[in-house]
C-alpha cells in the first residue's frame, strides 16, 4: 500500500469515528467541534483524491465559517447543555434503520464492477477547475449567487425581530 | 494509490448513513442542521472520488456548487433557528406543533 493510500484509510477510520462522535453527545459544543474534525478529514480525503481546490474550499468553508457560525448560534441562544452521550434508546430505530440502509448500499456498491477500478494518483489544478466552472457551468454559478443572496435577504428579515404594532417594521432591535 | 472506488463510495455511503440517523435520532434543531450538512458532505465526497475515477474534472466543479448551496442552507437553518427560540423559546423539533391546534 503506498503512504497516499494509507493516509486515505486513516482520514477515513478519523471521519467516521469523530461523525458517529458527533452524532452521539449531548453537549452541543462537543457536537460542533467532532463535527469541524470531521469536515478536516474530508478536506484532508478530497486533497488524496486529488481535488486541492474542494479540499481547501471545505476547510475554509466548512470547517472555519460554518461551523463557527454554529458556534456563534449555541453561544448565542445559551442552549441546554447536557453531558455524555444520547441514552441508547434513542438510537435504536434511527441506528438499525441506517445499519439496514448500509448493508443495501454496500451490496450495490460491492456489485458494480465498474466500482472495482483502482483510482489514478492524479491531481487536477485549481485553474482547470475555475476555468471549467466559469466557462461550462456558469449559469449554475449564477443560480447559486442568486441562492445565496435570497439566503442573505431571508436571514435579515428573520433575524430582525418582529416590530412592534405602533412601530415602523425598520429597525435593528429584536422584538 | 491502490484505493478502489468502492471504498471512496462506501466511505461517503457511511458518512451519508451516519448525517440521516442523526438528523432522525436528535430533536435540537441544529443537531438536524449539522447531520444534513454531513449528508451533503457525502455526496461531495463522492463526487470527488468519481471525478478521479473517469479523470473528468467536472465533478470538481459539482462540488464547489454543492458547498454553495450548503452555506445558503445553514444560514437560512440558522436565521430560523434563531427566529423559532425567540418566537417559540425553544429550540426543540417536536415542540413546533403551533398548527396541531392544542399547542
Amino acid at each position: 500500500m503506498t503512504a497516499l493510500g494509507a493516509l486515505f484509510y486513516l482520514l477515513a477510520a478519523v471521519l467516521l469515528g469523530a461523525a458517529i462522535l458527533t452524532a452521539t453527545r449531548r453537549n452541543p459544543v462537543h457536537a460542533v467541534c467532532c463535527a469541524v474534525v470531521v469536515f478536516l478529514a474530508v478536506g484532508g480525503l478530497f486533497a488524496v483524491l486529488g481535488a486541492p481546490l474542494p479540499g481547501v474550499l471545505m476547510v475554509v468553508v466548512y470547517a472555519g465559517a460554518i461551523m463557527v457560525l454554529f458556534l456563534f448560534i449555541i453561544m448565542l441562544l445559551g442552549l441546554p447543555a447536557g453531558d455524555g452521550p444520547l441514552p441508547a434508546g434513542r438510537l435504536l430505530v434511527p441506528g438499525i434503520l441506517g445499519a439496514a440502509t448500509l448493508l443495501a448500499l454496500f451490496v450495490l456498491i460491492g456489485a458494480d464492477p465498474a466500482a472495482q477500478t483502482l483510482l489514478p494518483a492524479a491531481q487536477a489544478s485549481p485553474a482547470a477547475v475555475g476555468t471549467l466552472l466559469f466557462d461550462t457551468y456558469w449559469l449554475a454559478v449564477e443560480a447559486v449567487s442568486i441562492l445565496l443572496f435570497a439566503a442573505l435577504a431571508a436571514a435579515l428579515l428573520l433575524g430582525r425581530g418582529r416590530p412592534g404594532p405602533g412601530q415602523p417594521a425598520t429597525g435593528g432591535r429584536g422584538a | 494509490m491502490n484505493i478502489p472506488l468502492s471504498h471512496v463510495l462506501a466511505v461517503a455511503a457511511a458518512l451519508f448513513v451516519i448525517g440521516g440517523a442523526m438528523a432522525a435520532a436528535r430533536r435540537s434543531i441544529l443537531m438536524i442542521l449539522i447531520g444534513v450538512e454531513f449528508m451533503l458532505t457525502a455526496g461531495s465526497l463522492a463526487f470527488v472520488g468519481a471525478a478521479l475515477a473517469w479523470g473528468n474534472v467536472s465533478g470538481q466543479a459539482a462540488v464547489i456548487i454543492v458547498m454553495g448551496l450548503a452555506s445558503a442552507e445553514a444560514a437560512l437553518g440558522l436565521a430560523l433557528l434563531v427566529h423559532g427560540r425567540r418566537s417559540g423559546g425553544t429550540v426543540d423539533a417536536d415542540s413546533y406543533a403551533r398548527l396541531g391546534g392544542d399547542a
